[in-house]
């Protein structure tokens, strides 16, 4: 025998064995992640596509001005007249998804860890381990507790692109200047309200930082959970790869990098205050006052 | 009178072990040997003070001396090891956590060396802060916020944000912040350190007619001598987080406790043997001529400081007996008002200086009062000025050739 440390052999015991007994905590789990995904995707294939680009590209214009509306109004004629659209809703809707469930447990993970040393210290390699692993890895376990479809797709995204988020959560709230928590605290605040009155509004540029980065992730993400049946552009470029068929490779692969732009600007552009982003439109001159 | 604060034998252990460093101090090693052997650090020992409703109590001591630790020990953001904080009466340091905030929230304020506003909020939620923080409903607390911001002079940036103002401002809001709880105990650890020198005479004006208005307990952490001087009633100096000596400035200053506290005041010592007119500086501040300078009204004069950039001027007789201080605002304001006579336009209320006076207690009058001040004869004759640029010139230059 080769092996001798049948370490494979073990964790698919493991899952099995959880899958067994897990009183259907994982079944349910898997329900809810799959309505909640199917719900976004059915919300934005109801809107007509001239519509919700028109939303995006004045969103565009209002962050950032008419240079990237432009862009971006550009972005989706490309996308609706190569016949993208659906797919890349479906995509966006797992993104979405994705990005949502990963916030919800990221952003208070990233603030225990940054109260509690204890949980820092643990949280710490989970994470590493969790981003250092190749972003299929996390595919398989999926499919073998979810099977095959969105559900898998999602939660495998959400592995993959909530470190991040806790990581500049975390990081955020402890940057908080010294004297401002020492403030909060002089003048009377109870622990809760030193955390929502000063460290979450002061670690706010850096949450949204993460917030941008676990979207960018989730992108990425979800065009290879397509090989555990996410749907979406992932489909288009993982047939494109099977066929060799290079014009539906270049189209949707076109697709993805559209959409990944148009997500990063716009999110980013949450991160900054408003007369940081005029000064930046404006090419860097700013307004002195 | 009444006491504010008792501080009976208090320590602060940073480390692990604080009752094996204790039994170290007992034992009679110091800082340095903690350090070395354990790695904690001593941030204050052994301290005990009583301080007084309605004086302003300063701490000095150089880097690392334990001022921020004691002052953070008072409202227990720094957790003692030992020892008691009693604030009237009832001792902080075994308070459990909601009687703590209610404490906080009642009695007492702070100030930061770095502002620590909230850049989120605007100047007057900044203001507004303690009494939010406290429940108080929001008309209400902005009403209070807006009267404390027109008492600090900030009234028309209440709706700026704090990264809006300059360093001065942006302290004058930190000061509202706490004045609008009104506190009867406000602590300020180097609340003026960052600001530049005019901005910071600025600021102990403030302070100080502040407290003429409403008697408050202010402990006042800082590093400048002349600060301490100007507004303390008391100064404790602290050294390795031990307080070595307690007492009004003057005291401490003839009487320092040891060699550290002799060095803090060491340019004052070295020119023990000087006096007033050793270092008054006849050109510093244009002479009038009370007889011929102002023959022709008061333009030859108001040129005249013009062009030396001066504010103001002094006045002396046919016999070169100081008569008083001409400034351009005086002398504009008596031909706006029709007068061309000096008498007018006259100020009398800058005290001339004996030029006998010895340089310490030059020092402490001059402090107070930033600007150049007449040193005279004691039969009345001008001699020259002192600022307090010269006074420091005077002092370096003895330091340099002691060193
Ligand atoms: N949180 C901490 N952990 C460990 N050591 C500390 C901590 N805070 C302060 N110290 C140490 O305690 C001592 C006193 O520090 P403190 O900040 O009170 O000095 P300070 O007199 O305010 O100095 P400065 O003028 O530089 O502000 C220093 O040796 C410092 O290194
Ligand atoms: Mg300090």
């Amino acid at each position: 025998m080769r092996d001798f440390l049948p370490i494979g052999e073990w964790a698919e015991k493991t899952i099995n064995f959880i899958l067994e007994n897990d009183h259907g905590v994982l079944e349910n789990l898997g329900d809810v992640v799959g309505e909640m995904t199917a719900l976004t995707e059915q919300l934005l294939q109801l809107v007509p596509d001239w519509l919700l680009a028109g939303i995006f590209v004045a969103v565009g214009f209002w962050r950032l001005g008419w240079k990237f509306a432009l862009i971006s109004a550009a972005a989706f004629v490309v996308i609706i007249g190569t016949g993208f659209w659906p797919a890349t809703m479906v995509t966006l809707a797992l993104i979405i998804a994705a990005t949502l469930i990963s916030l919800l447990v990221g952003i208070p993970l990233g603030i225990a860890a940054a109260l509690n040393r204890r949980i820092n210290y643990f949280l710490r390699p989970v994470l590493d381990f969790m981003q250092t692993m190749p972003a299929f890895v996390y595919l398989i376990p999926a499919a073998m507790v979810f099977g095959l479809g969105r559900v898998p797709a999602v939660l495998a995204t959400v592995i993959f692109a909530m470190p991040p988020v806790v990581r500049l959560t975390a990081l955020g709230i402890r940057q908080v200047n010294k004297e401002q928590v020492e403030a909060g605290i002089t003048f009377g605040c109870t622990p809760l309200q030193v955390l929502l009155k000063i460290q979450i509004p002061g670690a706010l540029p850096s949450i949204m930082a993460g917030i941008n980065q676990t979207i960018m992730m989730a992108l990425s993400m979800v065009i290879i959970a397509s090989m555990v049946g996410g749907g979406g552009l992932g489909n288009n470029v993982l047939a494109s790869i099977q066929r060799l068929d290079i014009g539906l490779g270049f189209e949707s692969g076109l697709a993805v990098v559209l959409l990944a732009i148009i997500l990063d600007r716009l999110t980013e552009s949450f991160g900054v205050r408003k007369e940081e982003r005029i000064a930046r439109r404006q090419g860097g001159q700013g307004q002195e006052s | 009178m009444q006491e504010k604060i008792v501080v009976k034998d208090l320590y602060k252990i940073f480390g692990p072990k604080p009752d094996q460093a204790m039994q170290m101090l007992r034992s009679g090693k110091d800082k340095d040997q903690i350090v070395r052997e354990t790695g904690m650090v001593v941030g204050v020992q052994k301290a005990n003070l009583h301080i007084n409703a309605g004086e302003i109590f300063v701490i000095m001591g150089l880097s690392g001396s334990g001022k921020s630790t004691l002052i953070r020990l008072l409202n227990r953001l720094i957790e003692p090891s030992s020892g008691q904080v009693l604030v009237d009466g009832q001792d902080v340091a075994s308070m459990d956590p909601r009687e703590l905030i209610k404490l906080r929230r009642r009695d007492m304020a702070m100030v930061f060396q770095s502002f620590a506003l909230l850049p989120h909020l605007t100047v007057l939620a900044n203001a507004a802060f303690g009494l939010e923080v406290s429940g108080v409903p929001r008309k209400e607390r902005e009403a209070r916020a807006m009267k404390v911001l027109e008492q600090v002079g900030l009234g028309a940036y209440a709706n700026r944000y704090p990264r809006e103002l300059s360093g001065g401002m942006q302290q004058r809001a930190g000061l509202a912040r706490a004045l609008a709880v009104d506190p009867s105990l406000m602590l300020m650890d180097e609340a003026f350190s960052a600001l530049d020198p005019l901005k910071r005479t600025e600021m102990q004006d403030l302070l100080l007619d502040l407290q003429r208005e409403q008697q408050r307990t202010i402990i006042f952490v800082s590093h400048d001598l002349d600060e301490a001087c100007r507004i303390g009633n008391r100064i404790a100096i602290m050294e390795g987080g031990r307080i070595v000596q307690i007492g009004t400035p003057d005291e401490i200053i003839r009487n320092p406790a040891d060699e550290y506290v002799r060095a803090f005041f060491n340019g004052v010592d070295v020119n023990k043997y000087l006096s007033a007119k050793d270092i008054a500086d006849a050109d510093a501040v244009p002479v009038f001529k009370a007889h011929g300078d102002f023959a022709n009204g008061f333009h030859d004069a108001i040129e005249r400081l013009r062009a030396v950039r001066r504010n103001y001027g002094f006045v002396v007789d046919g016999e070169r007996k100081l008569v008083g201080t001409v400034s351009i605002d005086s002398m504009i304001r008596s031909l706006e008002s029709g007068s061309t006579e000096l008498a007018h336009a006259l100020l009398t209320d800058l005290p001339p200086v004996n030029g006998n006076l010895n340089l310490r207690e030059l020092i402490c009058r001059i402090v107070k009062m930033p600007y150049p001040l007449p040193v005279i004869e004691p039969q009345g004759q001008y001699i020259g000025a002192v600022t307090q640029t010269i006074l420091l010139k005077k002092m370096a230059k003895e330091e340099l050739s002691h060193a």
